[in-house]
């Protein structure tokens, strides 16, 4: 035994800490229009190489190459680059309206908007998306008035939530987004349920679960890939790897040993490994999921590789933990910027225009602010009723709650 | 009518509920083909086909998060937990989501959801398959809690659970599946076919939630029970010729405080049982209440006769369950008093 050493415990780190030079080495980035595009019907077997790749639409110059391309027209595009323009001018604000004291709480999508706002536009009105607290591009992007989103995060007289949510906390059923909770993974497997709710009713819509690099570790996106594989449910299972959770890196949750994608394979879910921050080709790959869920194909995961440009909410400085020229070395750009400069390559936009473009998305989210401060902001103005506080835990209030009610003077 | 043991008037319910709605679906682990490990489920599958009965992975949180998910479709599961001891990896899907979705999103989704779990000892089950978790989901605003006691009950309540908006933790006493236990372990069991409340109307009726049932009509002092321990009252108050009234509560929450209040008012005195462990279980609730509602009228402090605060033993069964002998003890304890 003299030979047997010590067991050490290796915490893993990440490459760099604040103060070094960000590099991104374990990013290794697929050429535009090098991956093939399998049918719909592959045999997950077949596509395991996928999963290691990374599928990428738009190359150095702007332009949308390969089998991947093709999928939204200049229009359609252009339509995209409003959303994410839209999202980032909101998050802009919000975060302001946070720092002055209009609402105790934000989180920004910074870096990453184009995820939510292209795979919006990849499924059907009726299907249901099951976001995180980092999809309000899913909103933006299917027309949800911004005075409402930012009546909840106000909580002002006109939050549709009646105050009791804590802010970006949404819900809309009718726009197809479920309610979002605080406790994380939760909703992964909920909308594998929601899907074989789909299935066993022989409806034809389909869910999108979402998920972060960080929460893959919680037991519910096991479950998750267990149930959706188990009973082919009808769902796409979206894992927005921003390459950070909070403080920790994602190799933390075990990101650079194998892909997030690469889990689909030990279920025999189909994976892809997508370019996050390029808007056409995360709606190419969304709209090959969604067409094989609702081909009765069943699920398909999905990995965004993209970065989380901003802190990870209003509480946090990512200055402690990260070098703050991150971003700018992060391999795959910003998502607008590159959508930009494709439309401008294909006269469809130019620079001028995008200026103009962002002054009126400014002067929308102004107006909508205007509207939403008028029903109140946290601390002044009109407020939900406390009366409201005990409405909704029931679908009728039993015995208990309106003796608290009356006791607390309602 | 027929006569039923618990598993029958359960698996009645599940089948009169799923006849009556399309939306309602069972599955759980060994639900399926097999009909449950207790037999609960027993033909259901071949009855209404896979789509509608079917069995689940081996992962609790699973079975209860792919529910809240079907549920938010529209659908109304009737999910099992083989046993209550194994239902905490589902506890965040339970009290973070299920329970507050109608709240938090305002009443824009809802999760109308049964959790079937078969509970409490008594069947030498030792650590993991005896445990009387009740007092996890009572404190859980947003869920309800039921507990029958009988078949009787147990197919009305299920129905009636099935059919209810909200979110409903059904535990089943698995001890008195088969007949009613009264804790003379040493004794013979009869079989429901020989209690009244074996007799089991066919097709539809529901037991309303919220409202307890009164099991013996008594004088001296006001017993609260539910499961198992219902009978284990009525055997102690036979023993010790104390002329208890019992309450069997059958639905922890809401819970039905104007029959306990009544009953206390009446008698002065309240006794408070449960298989579950002493410390915070849902007898300190019942016990609070009851002080608060009927101080003026008690005339002995509230007392408790419940599990020891120590994990459910193995060789230790009958030192440890509440039986006869403890609750008629107490019973001559407070009329003494």
């Amino acid at each position: 035994m003299a030979d047997v050493r010590p067991l050490t415990l290796r915490v893993p780190e990440p490459a760099v800490r604040p103060g070094g030079t960000p590099v991104f080495a374990d990013i290794a980035t697929s050429e535009a229009g090098a991956v093939r595009r399998p049918p719909i019907d592959v045999a997950a077997d077949d596509i395991r190489d996928l999963a290691y790749a990374i599928i990428r639409v738009l190359d150095d110059e702007g332009r949308a190459v390969g089998p991947w391309a093709g999928t939204r027209d200049d229009a359609e595009a252009l339509e995209g680059l409003r959303h994410m323009m839209t999202l980032r001018a909101f998050d802009a604000r919000m975060l302001m309206a946070q720092r002055q004291g209009k609402t105790s709480f934000y989180m920004q999508h910074l870096g990453e908007e184009a995820v939510s706002c292209a795979v919006q536009r990849a499924l059907e009105p009726g299907d249901m998306h099951f976001p995180t607290y980092r999809q309000a591009g899913l909103l933006v992007a299917a027309g949800y008035p911004l005075t409402t989103m930012m009546n909840q995060i106000f909580s002002n007289a006109e939050d549709p939530l009646h105050g009791r949510q804590l802010p970006i906390m949404y819900s809309s059923k009718a726009f197809g987004f479920f309610s979002i909770s605080g406790n994380l993974a939760t909703q992964y497997i909920q909308a594998v349920g929601w899907a074989m709710a789909s299935a066993i009713k022989g409806d034809t819509r389909i869910a999108a679960a979402w998920i972060g690099d960080g929460a893959t570790a919680e037991p519910d996106f096991h479950a998750a890939l267990v149930f959706a594989s188990t009973y082919r449910a009808p769902v796409m299972l979206n894992v927005v790897n921003n390459q950070w959770a909070i403080s920790t890196f994602s190799g933390l949750a075990r990101g650079s040993s194998a892909t997030f994608a690469a889990r689909g394979h030990g279920f025999g879910i189909p994976a892809l490994r997508v370019d996050g921050n390029d808007y056409l080709a995360v709606h190419a790959v969304a709209r090959w999921a969604a067409e094989r869920a609702r081909a009765n194909l069943g699920p398909t995961l999905i990995e965004y590789v993209t970065y989380r440009a901003g802190a990870h909410s209003t509480s946090d400085d990512p200055s402690a933990y990260r070098p703050k020229a991150e971003f700018d070395a992060w391999p795959l750009g910003d998502p607008v910027e590159r959508l930009k400069r494709h439309l401008i390559a294909r006269r469809a936009w130019s620079e001028e225009r995008h200026r103009q473009g962002e002054a009126e998305i400014l002067d929308t989210i102004l107006a909508a602010q205007r509207e939403a401060e008028a029903h109140g902001t946290l601390h002044s103005g009109p407020r939900p009723s406390a009366r409201d506080m005990f409405e909704g835990v029931y679908a009728t209030m039993p015995p208990h709650l309106r003796r608290q009610r009356q006791e607390a003077g309602y | 009518m027929s006569r039923r043991t618990m598993i029958e008037a359960i698996r009645d319910a599940m089948a009169v509920a799923m006849e009556r709605d399309d939306n309602v679906v069972v599955f759980g682990e060994d639900v399926g083909y097999f009909g449950g490990v207790f037999r609960c489920t027993q033909g259901l599958q071949q009855r209404f086909g896979a789509n509608r009965c079917f069995d689940a992975p081996i992962s609790e949180l699973g079975i209860v998060g792919a529910a809240v998910g079907m549920a938010a479709y529209g659908l109304r599961p009737c999910v099992e937990v083989q046993f209550a001891d194994y239902v905490y990896p589902a506890y965040d899907q339970i009290v973070s989501e299920a329970a507050r979705l109608r709240y938090r999103s305002n009443g824009d989704f809802t999760a109308p959801l049964v959790i079937r779990m078969p509970a409490g000892g008594g069947i030498f089950g030792g650590q993991t398959h005896s445990q009387s978790p009740e007092a996890l989901f009572t404190h859980v605003a947003g869920l309800k809690t039921v507990v029958p006691s009988n078949p009787h009950d147990a197919k009305g309540l299920l129905i009636a659970a099935i059919e209810d908006d909200d979110p409903v933790i059904f535990l089943e006493p698995k001890r008195i599946y088969n007949g009613p236990f009264d804790g003379h372990h040493d004794r013979p069991v009869t079989p429901w076919s020989r209690h009244p409340l074996g007799e089991v109307p066919d097709g539809h009726y529901t037991v309303p939630l919220g409202r307890a049932a009164l099991r013996r009509e008594g004088a001296a002092v006001t017993v609260l029970a539910y499961g198992t321990m219902v009978h284990v009252a009525e055997a102690a108050a036979a023993d010790c010729g104390v002329d208890a009234e019992i309450l069997d509560l059958r639905t922890l929450v809401p819970l039905d405080l104007d029959a306990i209040e009544a009953s206390v008012r009446k008698t002065g005195r309240c006794i408070v049982l449960h298989e579950a462990t002493l410390t915070s279980g849902f007898g300190a609730e019942l016990a609070a209440l009851v002080q608060g509602a009927c101080f003026y009228h008690l005339e002995a402090p509230v007392l408790r006769v419940t599990g020891w605060d120590t994990p459910y033993p193995h060789a230790q069964e009958w030192d440890y369950f509440p039986g006869p002998v403890r609750v008629a003890r107490a019973l001559l304890q407070i009329v003494e008093a």
